[in-house]
């Protein structure tokens, strides 16, 4: 009889960080311990804090461990399982309050966020067919095959207002029901998991912890619009996710709940995997249709669209794992049960991944309309070190960065187009006082350039000129007349690329233009990085009062550019310098700056 | 899988085998005292008990738990009995026997079984 639950993150993060040996001294204590059967250990899907992992929960307490390691799980299993003593050394310590152990909710990471699409994760585990069914998993499915028609589940997809999560916010309803009214036939329902954007990990932590809802959900889209094949499209760099669909695919087949007359009806529908590459391009709808035909991946001009004509020719529906991830609750809750939460335009909620200058990176969802500030400051806890907060970029290399001035603005699709940004999928990088935002407007553009599939002419060679315009800012060559070049070019590809890659390929730009030109300005006029961010606009240099000479910046430059005698100030020689900044990290006395 | 009822009773006995995943302040708490006194004096057969009648019983809104010495080691096995309302209630001397009578009547009915407790405190 199971008197404890022990849940350990799986995800991808801490499997990094080394959750597997700490999986496996807990089976091993647990067997020396003779508590293997009143103590069940699950391994689940992303908890999303994943800075602090490995992660692991214990009920019935609700005791939130982090970074646990193998040598703590003895003392975790003698002192809580066996003798009901909470290790509080090792406890989250924002659930320590005076002593106390307090709720997880209750914590400033949790308290704020709405958790639907990532409902299950890190509660069940993602191998076992049973967890996600004692969740109520497939009764969605079963409500729609018995008890509704077509139409009706189109209609009530319709009336909850929800949209896409990939991107663009297309309604998810008024997609499936372009879709559905096609004539009858051959037609498929395809699921967008070929996430691209860098620092962005929604959609794999929803596949790895809960990939049924995926299935149950795309079996839900085949009744509504005819269907009777579905692809999931992911990528081959995610081979947790890969792993954990294939397992629920064979599970869902043998219970039936994929396969041949579901549910007693005479509906049909099954699901194959098909492996991505990695190319971001594939995350375009048409792109990604086109691989899945087993071509290259490249975009087609729409109309039609894929809802006339998909894959092999034949309407389609293609969303994406987080779109998917609501539908199921839609369905059990009702449409006014989504439409209730967020904004007027926006329902639901939205799963960001918090990456970069912040103290608890990982994954959180909140309702729409949250501010930035509340996201970065009470979920993601602030910038670390003390920093000031400069800007976000969020939704990627296709999306723009909103500064610090706009940081009350509400997370909406609309709140976000009009500062010149896009949800995106829900990339969200905090960048610190110490980043450069012409640097960063490079990064990505870098990666677009990388990117481009080469098809169409704006996107492969102005994304390119445009790269290179940058780069001889941040190198101080550019002029004022270069910065109007930028923006010029930016428009004319936003303009003519054929696919949302190109059209939205310049976006950082703009946007890092739109709110930072002064920044533009001191590295064209003044030939000077306000944040010392770019190598050939900064120099290192030692202040002479703070060096004592303890001779250790010498020791550790790679290229000995470092020279001076035992307790006197040394000096940095500019010609051989590298600016690696080593000599700065390692500098007790703060003596190194750059400038 | 051929009808929603048969899914529905699949997913009651997937239940079963879940235990408790979700915080559950208000929740009555069974606490057995588990330091080293109490396993000598046998509290690991006690703690099994009241997991089990609990799980047989179906009964919600009740967290068997264990804690440490509580400090009257010469009356172990003891189990304490944490209520919302009702505050706490000691019972000492345990056996597996006692526990499965304090499940009924204490838990199900809400009658404290006073024999077997060291009395009771308000809140």
């Amino acid at each position: 009889m199971i008197r404890s639950s022990i849940l350990l993150c799986a995800g991808t993060g801490c499997c990094s960080s080394g959750c597997d040996k700490v999986h496996d001294a807990i089976e091993e204590n647990l067997k020396k311990a003779g508590l293997e059967s009143e103590v069940k250990l699950v391994k689940t899907g992303c908890f999303g804090l994943c800075a602090l992992g490995p992660i692991m929960i214990v009920y019935p307490e609700g005791t939130f461990y982090a970074s646990v390691k193998p040598e703590d799980i003895p003392e975790i299993i003698t002192e809580h399982l066996l003798k009901g003593r909470i290790v509080t050394r090792l406890v989250y310590d924002e659930t320590l309050q005076g002593g106390e152990v307090s709720s997880l909710d209750e914590t400033g990471f949790y308290k704020k966020q709405k958790r639907i699409a990532l409902r299950n994760c890190g509660v069940i585990n993602p191998e076992d067919i049973n967890e996600y069914i004692a969740y109520d998993g497939y009764v969605a499915l079963g409500k729609v095959l018995t008890e509704m028609k077509p139409d009706d589940v189109i209609k009530v997809i319709k009336d909850s207002g929800l949209r896409g999560r990939g991107g663009a916010g297309f309604p998810t309803g008024l997609k499936w029901g372009f879709a559905a009214a096609q004539p009858p036939g051959q037609k498929y329902v395809c699921c967008n998991a070929d996430e691209g954007d860098p620092g962005a990990f929604m959609d794999r932590s929803i596949l790895e912890g809960d990939p049924h809802v995926v299935l149950e959900a795309m079996a839900i889209a085949g009744y509504a619009i005819g269907a009777n094949e579905g692809y999931i499209y992911i990528r081959a760099e995610y081979p947790i996710a890969v792993h954990r669909l294939e397992i629920a695919i064979k599970e869902a087949r043998k219970n039936g709940l994929l396969g041949k007359n579901i549910f007693g009806t005479d509906f049909c529908f099954d699901i194959d995997i098909r492996l991505g590459a990695g190319a971001f391009v594939c995350g375009e709808e048409t792109a990604l249709l086109t691989s899945i035909e087993g071509h290259r991946g490249e975009p087609r001009p729409r109309p039609p669209f894929p809802a006339v004509k998909g894959l092999f020719g034949c309407p389609t529906v293609l969303n994406n794992v987080e779109t998917y991830a609501n539908i199921p609750r839609i369905i059990l809750l009702g449409a006014d049960w989504l439409s209730s939460m967020g904004t007027e335009k926006s329902k639901g909620t939205k799963v960001f991944a918090l990456a970069g200058m912040i103290h608890n990176s990982g994954l959180v969802e909140v309702p729409m309309g949250t501010t930035m500030r509340e996201i970065v400051e009470e979920i993601g806890g602030g910038i670390p070190g003390g920093k000031r907060f400069k800007a976000a970029q969020i939704g990627g290399p296709s999306g723009g960065c909103i500064p610090s001035s706009l940081i009350d603005v509400k997370i909406d699709y609309d709140s976000l187009m009009e500062v010149g940004a896009m949800m995106g999928s829900g990339g969200l990088i905090v960048m610190d006082e110490d980043s450069c935002m012409v640097d960063i407007a490079k990064y990505f553009l870098e990666f677009t350039v990388d990117e481009s599939c080469g098809k169409c002419t704006p996107c492969r060679i102005g994304t390119k000129r445009l790269y290179e315009l940058l780069e001889k800012v941040t190198k101080g060559q550019g002029t004022l007349a270069d910065l109007d070049k930028m923006e010029r070019l930016s428009y004319y590809i936003k303009e003519n690329s054929l696919c949302a890659l190109g059209q939205s390929a310049p976006n950082p730009v703009l946007s890092t233009l739109r709110y930072f030109r002064d920044e533009y300005d001191a590295h064209v006029v003044e030939k000077r990085c306000p944040s010392h961010a770019c190598k050939d606009l900064m120099s290192i240099v030692i202040t002479p009062d703070k060096c004592i000479g303890c001779t250790l910046c010498k020791k550790v430059c790679p290229v000995d550019a470092i020279a001076g005698d035992v307790k006197k100030p040394h000096v940095i020689d500019q010609s051989l310098c590298i600016k690696c900044g080593v000599c700065i990290e390692k500098c007790k006395f703060g003596a190194i700056v750059k400038q | 899988m051929k009808s929603l009822e048969e899914l529905k009773a699949l997913r009651d006995k997937a239940r079963e085998n879940m235990g408790i995943r979700e915080d559950q302040p208000d929740a009555t708490r069974v606490v057995v005292g588990m330091a080293t006194c109490g396993i000598a004096a046998g509290a690991r057969p006690v703690l099994t008990a009241f997991v089990q009648e609990v799980a047989k019983e179906k009964l919600e809104g009740v967290i068997v738990g264990q804690t440490g010495c509580i400090g009257i080691c010469q009356y172990e096995p003891v189990v304490e009995i944490h209520e919302k309302d009702r505050g706490k209630t000691t019972y000492i001397n345990m056996t597996p026997e006692k526990a499965v009578k304090i499940v009924h009547q204490h838990l199900m009915s809400g009658e404290i079984v006073n024999e077997y407790t060291i009395g009771t405190i308000g809140k």
